[in-house]
C-alpha cells in the first residue's frame, strides 16, 4: 500500500519525540536561587552546626529558605531562597555568620523532578550572557619562560666550565643561541664533551672562525614545545586551585589555543577581587629543620599542607636557605630501583648558596614551605551604621615535605622517599610553583551585569516567539494542512534541538538562541521542497498518492546536499571560532541534523497518517495542488 | 507553467552585480570596515542610567578625565550609554570609569557590562576569520565538484563570494560595527545561500538529463522557474524570523540579525542571477553531465 508507514517507523518517530520532550523538560522549571557553602580546605566538613548558624543567620535577617541540603561528600551544602533579590544580602550574612574558613556562593540550584533527574535529565546551562559573570582570557607569557631557562642553561654552562677549570667566553645571543668560545680546537671539543654531558637537551654545534674555536649550544624546537606546554598546563592548574577560592559555583577554566587560558566566573561582579585571586603570586621557602636545642627566638612552627597529615607540624629555622625564584624546574621522575622522586634544579646562585647550607648539615631534614596569599574578611562599621567586608591579605604558609638532606646539595638534587607517583608529581607541581610559572596577563575581559543577562533571555525568547508564529501561520496559509504537518514537525525540531543540547551539556548562550531562531526559518525548507515537488506532480497529472510519494522521493537528495554544505560550514565555524561563535555553531548543526529528522520523517508519518492507505481524490496543499 | 524567461535579463544582472560589488570593494577600500571591539581591541562600557542619561555630560567628564578618543553613544534607549574607549588603556580601565560617572550622576549609574580585549587577540581574530571563511569556501567547492562538476563548484563559489562581498560592502558602506557575531552572520549567509544555490543546481542537473530537445538557456530557465516557488518562500520564512531577531533581539544581536537579511536577500537573488550565470558563461552542457549516475531511472532518461 503506497504511504504507509509500517508500524514500527510510526513508533520510532514518536519514541524519538517523547524522549525529546522527557530531556528537554527539566529547561521548563525554573531553579531556584540558592547560596552554596563550602570549606575553605578540601577536609572541611560541612555538619548540622554549621548549617544551623547559617540558618539562623538567615532567620535573623528575616530571609526565607527552604529545603537545606548536605550533599552525599558531606562538604557541600546547598540552602534554596525564595526570592533572587535577597540572594546578595544572604551571601552576607551568611558568611558574616560562618566567618573565615567558608565559601559561600551563589548558585542557582536546579529544581529538575526527581523522575526527570534520575535519568540524566538535566537542564542547559546558560552561558555569561544570560546568566552574568565574569570571563577572563589570561596569556601566558611562553616567552618569558623560554628566557628563563636559557639563562639557566647559560649560567649552568659557565659553571660546569669554571668547575674544570676550561677558559673561555659564555655568552647568550639574541636569537637565544648560547655560543661558547675558546682560543684552541681541544679546549673546545673537551668542553663540547662536557656540556653534552651536562645539558643533554641542547643540540651543539661547532663553528670555528678566524683563531677562534666555539660551541653553539641551541634549544632544540621539541624542549621549547615541551617549556611552553609546561608553563601553561602548570598556570591552569594554579588557576583552577585559586578559582575554587573565589567561591563561584560552576567556574570554568579552559585552556585555548596554544597559550591561552580562558577562565568563566559566572555570577560574579567584582573584577577587581576576581584578578587580584588569579593573580597572586605563590612562593617557596627552603629552610632547615631547627635542631632540638634550638632557642625560641630563631625557630617556627609550621603545619604540613597536605590534609592526609594535617595535625602534624615541624620546628624549622627561620633562616632562609633559598626562595622559589630559584627553583628552575622540578620533574617528577622515578630512580634507578623504580622509586618515585622528584628531580628539582635551581639557577646557578640558588646552587651555591644550596650547597653552601646543606655541606655542613648532612643527615639534618629540610623544610620546604608552601606560601600563598590569602584574604581575611573583617567587617568595618561605616559612618552610616552599615557593614563593610574588607578583605585583609595574609601569606598562609604550610610545610609541603622535610626530607633528610644526604648529602651537599648543588643545582641539582633529588627529593626521594616518597609514597607514590601521585605523590611526586603534585610536589613537583608545588616546587614550580614559584618562579618558573611563566607570567600570565589578562588580554581579554567581559563582565555581564545581571539585569542584561536576565534581559537578554527575556528578548531572545522573546524573538523565538514571535519568528516560530510569523513562520507558523505563513506555513498553514501557504499549505494548508501539509503546512500543519510541517508546523508540528517544527515544535518537534525545537524540542529535539533543546533536548540534545540538555543531553550534550552545550551551553545557551545568546549566538545559540540566535541559532535557534535561524534554524526555525530554515527548517521548513525540507518541508518547502518537498510540497513544491508534490504540487507540481499534481499539477503535471499525477494521482495524489502517487505525488506524495514522489515527491518526497525526489526531493530527499537535494534537501541531503543542501544540508551537508550548511552543516560543513557550521564544523568550520565550531573548529575555528571562539566562545560565542562555538554557541551558534553548535545549535545550527545539532538544529540542521534534526530538522532533517523532523522535515522528513516527522512529516511523513503526520501526512501518512491523515492520507496514506486510503482513496484521496484532492490534497489540502494550496497552490495549484489544492 | 509558464517559463520564465530569467536568462533574457542576464546580462543586465551581471551588469547589476558588478556594479555592486565594484561598488563594494570600493567602499571597503576607501572607508574599510568599521571594525568592533572583538577586532581592534580596547575597552567598552555598557551601563544603565537611573535616568535619561547626559551624553554632552558623559563626553565632557570623559574628556577631563583624559580619555582621548572615546565614543559615547546610546544604546538602544536613551538610558542605556556605551561608551568605548580606543586602545591604550588597561585591563582595570572599566572599573575605575564607572566609579568616575558614578561620581557626577545623581542617581543610580548599572553596570551593565564590561569588555576588554587586549590588540593581539584582535589581530588574531581577523586572522582567523578570514581563515575559517577561506576554509569554508574551499570545502564547499570541493563538496560540490565531487557532488555535481567543477562548473558547478565555480558557479557556486562565484555566487558565494558575490555574497560575501557585497554584505561587507553593506556594513562598510553604512559603518555598522563589524563585530564578532556579525562574522559568524556571514559565515552563516555562506551556508544558507549554498543551500540555496545547490537546490537551484540539483534542478538544472535533473532537467539537463530530463528535457531532450532544449538549449542550455532553456533548461537554466526551466529549472529557476520550477524552483522559484522553494526559493521565494524558504527566503521568506527565514526572513521572517529574522526580522523578528532584528526587531526583538535586543541591540546586542542586531548586527547579526541585519548581515544575515542582507546576506540572505543577496544570496536569494545570486543563486537565481549569479550562480546560473556563471554557468552560461562557462558553457555548460549536457556532456558536462554525461558521467554514469547511480540512479538507474535517470540513467534511462538520458538515452532512451
Amino acid at each position: 500500500m503506497l504511504n504507509k508507514y509500517p508500524l514500527w517507523k510510526y513508533l520510532l518517530v514518536l519514541a524519538v519525540v517523547l524522549l525529546g520532550l522527557f530531556y528537554a523538560a527539566p529547561n521548563l522549571y525554573t531553579p531556584d536561587p540558592a547560596l552554596q557553602i563550602t570549606g575553605e580546605s578540601s577536609s572541611q566538613l560541612i555538619d548540622d552546626r554549621i548549617l544551623d548558624t547559617a540558618l539562623q543567620a538567615l532567620d535573623e535577617a528575616g530571609i526565607a529558605h527552604f529545603d537545606p541540603a548536605v550533599d552525599a561528600s558531606g562538604r557541600n551544602a546547598l540552602i534554596r531562597l525564595r526570592e533572587a533579590e535577597q540572594q546578595l544580602t544572604a551571601q552576607a550574612r551568611v558568611s558574616r555568620a560562618l566567618g573565615d574558613g567558608f565559601i559561600v556562593a551563589l548558585n542557582l540550584a536546579p529544581t529538575t523532578p526527581a523522575w526527570l533527574s534520575d535519568y540524566g535529565a538535566q537542564p542547559m546551562k546558560l552561558g555569561l550572557d544570560l546568566s552574568g559573570g565574569v570571563h577572563f582570557m589570561l596569556e601566558v607569557d611562553v616567552d618569558s619562560a623560554i628566557e628563563r631557562r636559557l639563562e639557566y642553561y647559560t649560567n649552568a654552562i659557565k659553571r660546569a666550565l669554571r668547575e674544570e677549570r676550561i677558559r673561555g667566553r659564555v655568552s647568550l645571543g639574541q636569537q637565544g643561541q648560547i655560543e661558547a668560545r675558546f682560543n684552541s680546537a681541544e679546549q673546545r671539543d673537551l668542553a663540547r664533551e662536557l656540556i653534552a654531558d651536562s645539558e643533554p637537551q641542547l643540540s651543539l654545534d661547532n663553528v670555528d672562525g678566524d683563531g677562534s674555536w666555539s660551541v653553539v649550544a641551541v634549544m632544540p624546537e621539541q624542549v621549547r614545545k615541551e617549556i611552553a606546554e609546561y608553563s601553561v598546563s602548570q598556570n591552569l592548574t594554579t588557576l583552577r586551585n585559586r578559582v575554587n577560592e573565589l567561591g563561584v559555583s560552576e567556574p570554568l577554566v579552559q585552556r585555548q589555543g596554544q597559550n591561552r587560558i580562558v577562565v568563566e566566573l559566572p555570577g560574579i561582579q567584582d573584577t577587581a577581587e576576581a584578578k587580584r585571586i588569579l593573580g597572586k603570586v605563590a612562593n617557596l621557602e627552603f629552610r632547615l629543620v631547627a635542631n632540638l636545642d634550638a632557642p625560641a627566638a630563631e625557630k617556627q612552627r609550621f603545619e604540613y599542607r597536605s590534609p592526609d597529615r594535617a595535625n602534624a607540624s615541624e620546628w624549622l629555622e627561620r633562616d632562609v636557605i633559598i626562595t622559589g625564584e630559584r627553583v628552575s624546574n622540578a620533574q617528577a621522575s622515578y630512580d634507578q630501583n623504580g622509586q618515585p622522586n622528584v628531580q628539582i634544579s635551581l639557577d646557578s646562585e640558588g646552587g651555591s648558596l644550596m650547597s653552601r647550607a646543606t655541606r655542613n648539615n648532612i643527615k639534618r631534614r629540610m623544610g620546604v614551605l608552601f606560601i600563598e596569599r590569602k584574604f581575611r574578611t573583617r567587617y568595618e562599621m561605616q559612618e552610616d551604621g552599615t557593614e563593610v567586608p574588607v578583605k585583609v591579605p595574609y601569606d598562609e604558609k604550610k610545610l609541603l615535605t622535610a626530607p633528610v638532606i644526604q648529602s651537599a646539595l648543588g643545582a641539582q638534587f633529588q627529593i626521594t622517599g616518597l609514597d607514590s607517583p601521585l605523590e611526586a608529581s603534585e610536589l613537583a607541581l608545588m616546587l614550580r610553583a614559584g618562579a618558573l610559572a611563566a607570567p600570565i596577563s589578562f588580554v581579554e575581559e567581559r563582565t555581564v551585569g545581571p539585569s542584561l543577562g536576565a534581559e537578554n533571555i527575556r528578548m531572545g525568547v522573546k524573538s523565538v516567539q514571535y519568528g516560530l508564529a510569523a513562520v507558523v501561520l505563513f506555513m498553514i496559509v501557504y499549505y494548508r494542512v501539509f503546512g500543519l504537518a510541517a508546523v508540528i514537525a517544527l515544535s518537534a525540531n525545537l524540542v529535539l534541538l533543546v533536548a540534545v543540547m540538555s543531553i550534550m551539556g552545550a551551553t545557551l548562550t545568546l549566538p545559540g538562541i540566535a541559532g535557534i531562531v535561524l534554524t526555525v526559518g530554515m527548517a521548513v525548507d525540507a518541508n518547502v521542497l518537498i510540497f513544491g515537488r508534490i504540487r507540481e506532480e499534481i499539477a503535471s497529472g499525477m494521482a495524489p498518492q502517487m505525488a506524495i510519494h514522489a515527491g518526497y522521493e525526489r526531493a530527499v537528495s537535494t534537501i541531503f546536499d543542501a544540508n551537508i554544505t550548511t552543516l560543513i560550514v557550521a564544523v568550520i565555524l565550531y573548529a575555528v571560532g571562539t566562545g560565542p561563535i562555538k554557541g551558534f555553531a553548535v545549535t545550527l548543526s545539532i538544529g540542521i541534523i534534526t530538522s532533517m529528522f523532523t522535515g522528513i520523517m516527522g512529516t511523513r508519518a503526520i501526512i501518512n497518517l491523515l492520507y496514506g492507505g486510503r482513496k484521496v481524490r484532492k490534497l489540502s496543499i494550496g497552490g495549484r495542488g489544492a | 507553467m509558464k517559463v520564465i524567461n530569467f536568462m533574457g535579463w542576464r546580462k543586465l544582472a551581471a551588469l547589476f552585480s558588478i556594479t555592486l560589488v565594484l561598488a563594494s570593494l570600493g567602499s571597503l577600500v576607501v572607508q574599510q570596515l568599521n571594525w568592533g571591539l572583538d577586532f581592534t581591541g580596547g575597552t567598552l562600557l555598557e551601563v544603565h542610567y537611573s535616568d535619561t542619561a547626559d551624553l554632552g555630560g558623559i563626553r565632557q567628564t570623559l574628556a577631563t578625565e583624559g580619555y582621548d578618543g572615546a565614543t559615547v553613544v546610546s544604546f538602544g534607549s536613551d538610558r542605556d550609554v556605551l561608551i568605548r574607549l580606543s586602545h591604550g588603556y588597561s585591563d582595570s580601565e572599566g572599573i575605575v570609569l564607572l566609579g568616575k560617572l558614578q561620581a557626577t550622576f545623581q542617581g543610580e549609574v548599572e553596570l551593565r557590562r564590561i569588555e576588554f580585549v587586549g590588540p593581539q587577540v584582535g589581530d588574531e581574530l581577523r586572522e582567523q576569520g578570514g581563515l575559517a571563511m577561506l576554509l569554508a569556501l574551499g570545502l564547499v567547492m570541493l563538496y560540490i565538484a565531487f557532488r555535481f562538476q567543477l562548473k558547478f563548484a565555480v558557479g557556486a563559489v562565484v555566487a558565494l563570494i558575490h555574497d560575501v562581498i557585497i554584505t561587507l560592502g553593506f556594513f562598510s558602506f553604512t559603518r555598522m560595527e563589524f563585530d564578532l557575531t556579525v562574522l559568524a552572520a556571514l559565515l552563516a549567509v555562506i551556508g544558507y545561500s549554498l543551500n540555496d544555490t545547490i537546490v537551484v543546481f540539483d534542478r538544472i542537473r535533473e532537467n539537463f538529463r530530463k528535457v531532450r530537445r532544449a538549449t542550455p538557456v532553456e533548461i537554466i530557465n526551466i529549472s529557476l522557474t520550477e524552483t522559484l516557488d522553494r526559493t521565494l518562500v524558504t527566503s521568506l520564512t527565514t526572513l521572517l524570523v529574522l526580522v523578528c531577531l532584528a526587531l526583538f533581539g535586543g541591540e546586542m544581536i542586531n548586527g547579526f540579525a541585519i548581515a544575515l537579511i542582507v546576506g540572505i536577500g543577496i544570496g536569494t537573488y545570486s543563486s537565481i542571477y549569479v550562480a546560473a550565470n556563471v554557468l552560461m558563461l562557462l558553457n555548460v552542457s549536457k556532456e558536462d553531465l554525461m558521467i554514469p549516475v547511480k540512479e538507474g531511472a535517470e540513467q534511462e532518461d538520458l538515452n532512451p
